[in-house]
């Protein structure tokens, strides 16, 4: 009598729906996924071991390397862990602008995964849509930082730079007409502000058009309606966050739960899934472009009607300005300590987190009162997701595994850390 | 009873693809988003952050008065800088070194320099090979010059905000 047994299949870290370097080993019986184990490490960088040999300003860009897809959040999250430590308020402008920032990222990130999931179960088609609406928004990363990803833009004591008055235009050269660079230019003859806001007004009609796309087609509802299946009382106790708990049935959601920045200010609704499957969670996340648009567009208007700093007083913690530096004996010295040596915070410990694009991304300090994070704990939402991997995929076919791995947007930058 | 009977005939007519389709088919018609590369560029922020750039003063003089508070600032430690007096006593640098490979575009080194020295361009076609990865302070002044211009007017535009 022959002994039947399970093939193991090795699914990834070369695979294009694997999302970058997962690595999953698959026990299938037949076409249905017995067991599951995921892989991970491959993109390990030890950012957190890195971070404790640099002083704290030094690990803002690694933390735009962590989270690849929503750069900023990741940066608001360990500001707002260092600002807490140090007791150190961002002020109020510089609060809207990290607010709508985070939200222009969470449109970028669900814009990133709505493509990629996509184009994982066969709808290519909103992956090149979705490209064209990220690169509105990298346009706005670019004019704030000056890099279209990594941007190091949030700084403790509040943002870099103020948002700048003018956005670049496209230059007239031999390839178009005049009239055709003109219509390129329309929306980019005043400042920032004025782009994004002609951005919200799209936005909308483009959020449609990927339902259109989507929403009710049958294909798209085959892959989706009923994989992937997690209880409310799992998804608790999972320790899923972000539109993967909301899919479940829970409003949970750190803006509304713990508000940090601008979000008790603002009017925004939280969407919840009911069944807790791959689509529910796509609804969530639809909707939550929807919302971050509105919560967008409340930020330009705060903006526009109210100047102010964008950075704190104290040069213990923030560098003087440009000109202050270059006239002042006493600026000069504040800037050369703060580049040089950084600040030192006091003893204690700190967590402080954020609501990512993907869940809560906390950042978890230990300071030992020098100059450099004693310990630094990166709390990626990824991590507890791809955790359940096993269990959501249990009994599924193997095509289903890569909706799953879509619906939980893994990004492997977090979780490998 | 009825919205059975409408779902039965929606799905029974493929109308969900066809609405999918009708929309694909618009933008088969409509102009297209893309710019063609080479020959033409999508527009660039005055804060874009490429390859280093090494700036003179006006009189030919390089800037750099060797501080070394960008090889300080570096979270990459991709700066490497040497100095001693030169001839007629001012303090230069007599090695600066950027290795490209190590460093991450943060921009912390022109935000350090309290002398515009050391500057990002807007540089961001350029490779290098792999055993020539260090760019020297020949070089990095060479693409000063190149693009003094284009550099002392993003810092103008940015004069405000700095």
């Amino acid at each position: 009598m022959p002994e039947i047994r399970n093939y193991t299949l090795n699914f990834g870290p070369q695979h294009p729906a694997a999302h970058g370097v997962l690595r999953l080993v698959l026990e299938m019986d037949g076409e249905t996924v017995e067991r599951s184990d995921p892989h991970i490490g491959l993109l390990h960088r030890g950012t957190e071991k890195l971070a404790e040999y640099k002083p704290y300003n030094h690990s803002i860009p690694y933390m735009d390397r962590l989270d690849y897809v929503s750069m900023m959040c990741n940066e608001h999250a360990y500001v707002r862990a260092i600002e807490k430590l140090l007791g150190v308020e961002a002020p109020i402008r510089a609060q809207y602008i990290r607010t709508m920032f985070d939200e222009i990222t969470r449109i970028l990130n669900h814009l990133m995964w709505l493509g990629a999931h996509g184009l994982d179960i066969g709808a290519m088609t909103v992956f090149l849509y979705a490209f064209r609406e990220r690169e509105d928004l990298m346009d706005c990363y670019e004019a704030v930082s000056g890099a279209r990803m990594h941007a190091a833009y949030y700084r403790v004591g509040g943002v870099y730079r103020d948002l700048p008055d003018q956005m670049p235009r496209f230059e007239n050269n031999g390839f178009r007409d005049k009239a055709d660079i003109d219509r390129l230019n329309r929306n980019r003859e005043g400042s920032l502000l004025d782009f994004i806001e002609d951005f919200t007004q799209r936005f909308p009609a483009m959020v449609d058009e990927y339902e259109t796309l989507l929403t009710d087609n049958r294909i798209w509802k085959q892959r989706t309606v009923g994989i992937g299946v997690v209880s409310p009382e799992r998804a608790l106790q999972l320790g899923f966050t972000g539109p993967m708990i909301r899919g479940s049935g829970f409003a949970w959601d750190l803006r509304r739960k713990q508000p940090y920045a601008a979000y008790d200010q603002l009017d925004f609704d939280i969407p919840v899934g009911q069944n807790g499957d791959c689509y529910d969670r796509y609804l969530v996340r639809v909707e939550e472009m929807r919302q971050s648009n509105r919560i967008i567009k409340q930020c330009i208007k705060w903006l526009r009607e109210n100047d102010g700093p964008v950075m704190v007083d104290d040069h213990k913690v923030a560098p003087p300005s440009r000109q202050e530096m270059k006239e002042g004996m006493e600026h000069l010295i504040h800037h050369f300590k703060l580049f040089t040596e950084g600040y030192c915070t006091p003893v204690g410990e700190v967590y402080s987190a954020v609501e990512a694009p993907k869940g809560e991304f906390g950042i978890y300090i230990v300071s030992d009162g020098s100059n450099k994070p004693y310990r630094l704990k990166i709390r990626a939402p990824g991590f507890a997701h791809l955790a359940a991997m096993d269990e959501m995929a249990k009994g599924h076919m193997l095509a289903d595994v890569v909706a799953i791995i879509g619906t939980m947007d893994v990004v492997f930058g977090e979780i490998d850390r | 009873m009825l919205k059975t009977m409408r779902d039965y005939i929606k799905s029974l007519f493929l109308l969900e693809l066809f609405k999918g389709m009708k929309l694909t088919g618009y933008y088969l018609f409509t102009k297209e988003f893309t710019v063609q590369y080479p020959e033409e560029r999508a527009p660039m922020s005055p804060r874009f952050r490429g390859l280093h750039a090494q700036r003179r003063y006006e009189n030919g003089e390089e800037r750099c008065i060797a501080c070394k508070l960008c090889e300080a600032v570096c979270p990459a430690q991709a700066i490497t800088i040497e100095a001693e007096p030169r001839e007629d006593g001012s303090r230069r640098t007599t090695r600066y070194d950027i290795d490209l490979f190590k460093c991450i575009f943060c921009g912390y080194c022109q935000e350090s320099c309290p002398v515009d020295a050391i500057v990002e361009t807007r540089v961001y076609e350029y490779t290098r090979d792999p055993s020539n990865r260090v760019i020297d302070k020949e070089e990095l002044l060479k693409i000063g010059d190149k693009y003094e211009a284009q550099i002392s007017a993003d810092i103008a535009a940015q004069a405000k905000h700095r």
